[in-house]
């Protein structure tokens, strides 16, 4: 583990009743998101990482560094570890100019004023912000303070980057703009990054990489896409927007799960052969396996369809209808249970509304079974 | 919030509709007395003070070399006593504020109990402590030579012994409430912890250091009974302003009523300064 160019972090830290137990690492260059609801651990593991708060067990080594090692008794402080932190509320000194907050770093490691003021207008000037340098924090917008925070964390030649929540305080016009902005940046640092947030479109759009931690473990890591198809929990599923079935395969024709709520789902063969498809490997009658549905590949019928050529079909009433941007998702009761986009016009069509039975269907093509 | 329906028109196009049915803003009745009788009894002598000034003798009587002596006296020593307070008061503060050991509270209770002590007991306590035959204050004379009582040091001492608390106590909140985000945030920029201590947390406190400052300051200006008890009363060394007063109201009131005018004076040029020139909301330190 010591050899690792990048970070290798296998962390436990205890919080009362909380145990937060995670190993992840990083590659140079590389962004790991950390996804999570609110409470799964995500800003305990940065704190940890960054040196505001130490291991119960495990180590931590960045760039073959041992920043922390609960058993060896090694611990760096946080003012010793080079970490560019930019925290969810950037936390700006507000008594300081722009320039002199980015200018911080250098100044606490003893470089003069002029030459640090230098190198930090050359750093906002990169970030695009360097028509800021004279005003107050106080002065700035939401999304200036993160371009500020981001630059005064790179300008401090962190080995590791961390960003907390980095867009969760901005308005969702900003939020748009500044996390293209974002993507730039994080891929012009030469170290590793860990972002943690609970949106799942910043960690898919600024992420190599993604963990989902919740209640303090670890339940999936891999390629943002691989995550977004295949959800591992019912969390990752609902924040993908996708229907997440667990169940076991059963003898049939081409892949029939037989679900735990009730109910069973017919897959055609042996899921979406990705660019993981070891991962495939055949399931046998009787393995545990996950099974997805996009909401968009269910249709809704006010009658029992008569013959036709989904092989999924079942019966359900109308819980509640939700207006999306251009769409209606309709939350179905019934077994087993889902979630159904729909156009506008359709809801206007079939009367859709809360109490009302329907009819499910859904092509075996756009079943995918995957082990869970 | 308050609606603008609400309640009944007040007296017709004078008060704005805008406040009524805010019950925020409603005065309790009962209160009104009580107050009207705090304004008047904090005014009253104020104004018998002024009613009272000599004005066409007032030249005369602060030419007086004796006056000029004493506010002398006291300006050095209020400054030199708020000086020292913040030297040592400050870090005390962030100790009391910030450190866990134990015996804390006992130890925040014990540094402010000249606030509630009588001064002239802080005086006699001081005179044992530090007097020429005092617990440290023999060997101050003995190996050092040094004597504290009824010297100018002696009245800072006094002073500070008083008017530190005021600094500590104001210092200690701001400390208690600053942000430990900041702190922590500048720690991973790489921050020593005494260089987060002079670069961050005490510029956030820069407003409460000031009151506090302020108000060291002027405690030491009025002190009275430690000063007299501890340092005595001798004119240009140890005669501060309150005692010059005190001393000239038994011979020649008028001159008393003048000194009070100036110290009066000095009082409300620092807070009319510091209202001026720091105090404003938002104003950059």
């Amino acid at each position: 583990m010591g050899g690792s160019p990048g970070l290798a972090a296998d962390v436990v830290v205890e919080r009362g009743a909380f145990r937060l137990e995670a190993a992840i690492a990083v590659a140079p260059g590389q962004v790991l998101a950390v996804l999570g609801p609110n409470g799964a651990g995500k800003t305990t593991l940065l704190r940890t990482l960054a040196g505001l708060g130490a291991l119960a067990e495990g180590v931590i080594t960045v760039a073959g560094r041992t920043w922390d090692d609960a058993r060896a008794g090694v611990f760096v402080p946080a003012a010793e570890r080079g970490v560019g932190l930019v925290f969810q509320d950037y936390r700006l000194f507000p008594h300081l100019t722009v320039l002199d907050n980015v200018a911080f770093a250098a100044r606490a490691r003893g470089a003069a004023r002029r030459i640090a003021r230098r190198d930090a207008a050359g750093w906002l000037d990169q970030l695009g912000a360097g028509a800021l340098a004279g005003r107050r924090p106080a002065e700035l917008s939401g999304g200036q303070a993160q371009r500020v925070a981001l630059a005064r964390a790179l300008a401090s030649d962190p080995a590791l980057l961390l960003l907390d929540e980095p867009l969760a305080a901005l308005d969702a016009r900003t939020r748009l703009a500044v996390r293209s902005e974002l993507r730039a940046h994080l891929t012009g640092f030469a170290g590793p990054t860990v972002l943690v947030t609970h949106d799942p479109l910043e960690a898919m759009v600024l992420a190599d990489r993604i963990v989902v931690l919740e209640g303090g473990r670890v339940v999936q890591q891999g390629a943002p896409a691989e995550v977004a198809r295949r959800p591992a929990t019912d969390y990752v599923a609902h924040l993908m927007g996708l229907n997440l079935y667990a169940g076991e395969l059963v003898p049939g024709p081409g892949q029939a799960v037989a679900l735990d709520g009730g109910g069973t789902l017919y897959a055609a063969g042996h899921g979406d052969q990705g660019a993981d498809g070891d991962r495939d490997a055949p399931i046998g009658v009787g393995g545990r396996v996950l099974v997805v549905v996009a909401p968009s590949a269910i249709s809704l019928h006010p009658r029992e369809p008569v013959a036709g050529s989904p092989r999924n079909t079942w019966t359900g009433v109308v819980a509640g209808l939700e207006l999306l941007t251009d769409r209606v998702r309709v939350a179905v009761v019934g077994t087993p249970p889902a979630l159904v986009d729909v156009t506008p016009a359709a809801v206007a069509e079939l009367h859709l509304a809360p109490g009302q039975r329907v009819w499910l269907t859904v092509k075996a093509t756009e079943v995918v079974a995957y082990a869970g | 919030m308050s609606s603008r329906e609400a309640g009944p028109a007040g007296a017709p196009g004078t008060r704005s509709r805008r406040r009524i049915g805010d019950p925020t803003r409603r005065t309790p009745w009962p209160l009104v007395p009580p107050a009207a009788v705090a304004v008047v009894f904090l005014l009253l002598p104020l104004a018998g003070l002024l009613v009272r000034t000599p004005w066409a003798d007032l030249p005369r009587l602060l030419a007086d070399p004796a006056a000029w002596a004493a506010l002398r006296v006291s300006l050095t020593t209020a400054t030199v006593a708020t000086a020292i307070s913040l030297v040592v008061g400050v870090p005390l503060a962030w100790v009391l504020a910030r450190a866990r050991f134990p015996g804390r509270r006992l130890l925040r209770a014990l540094v402010t109990l000249p606030l509630v002590l009588p001064p002239v007991v802080g005086g006699v306590a001081l005179l044992f402590a530090l007097g020429r035959r005092g617990v440290v204050g023999q060997y101050l004379d003995q190996w050092f030579g040094i004597t504290l009582p009824f010297t100018t040091a002696g009245v800072v001492l006094a002073e500070t012994f008083v008017a530190m608390p005021f600094l500590i106590v104001t210092v200690e909140g701001a400390f208690r409430s600053s942000d430990l985000g900041l702190e922590e945030t500048a720690a991973t920029l790489g921050s020593r912890p005494f260089a987060t201590f002079r670069r961050v947390t005490l510029p956030l406190v820069a407003p409460s250091l000031l009151a506090g400052a302020v108000l060291c300051w002027a405690r030491a200006l009025g002190e009275f009974g430690a000063t007299i008890t501890f340092a005595g009363n001798l004119p240009g060394v140890t005669q501060t302003m309150p005692l010059a007063v005190y001393q000239a109201l038994e011979r020649d009131p008028q001159a008393a009523i003048a000194l009070s005018l100036v110290l009066l004076a000095v009082s409300i040029t620092v807070l009319v300064l510091l209202r001026e020139r720091w105090l404003r909301p938002g104003a950059a330190l």
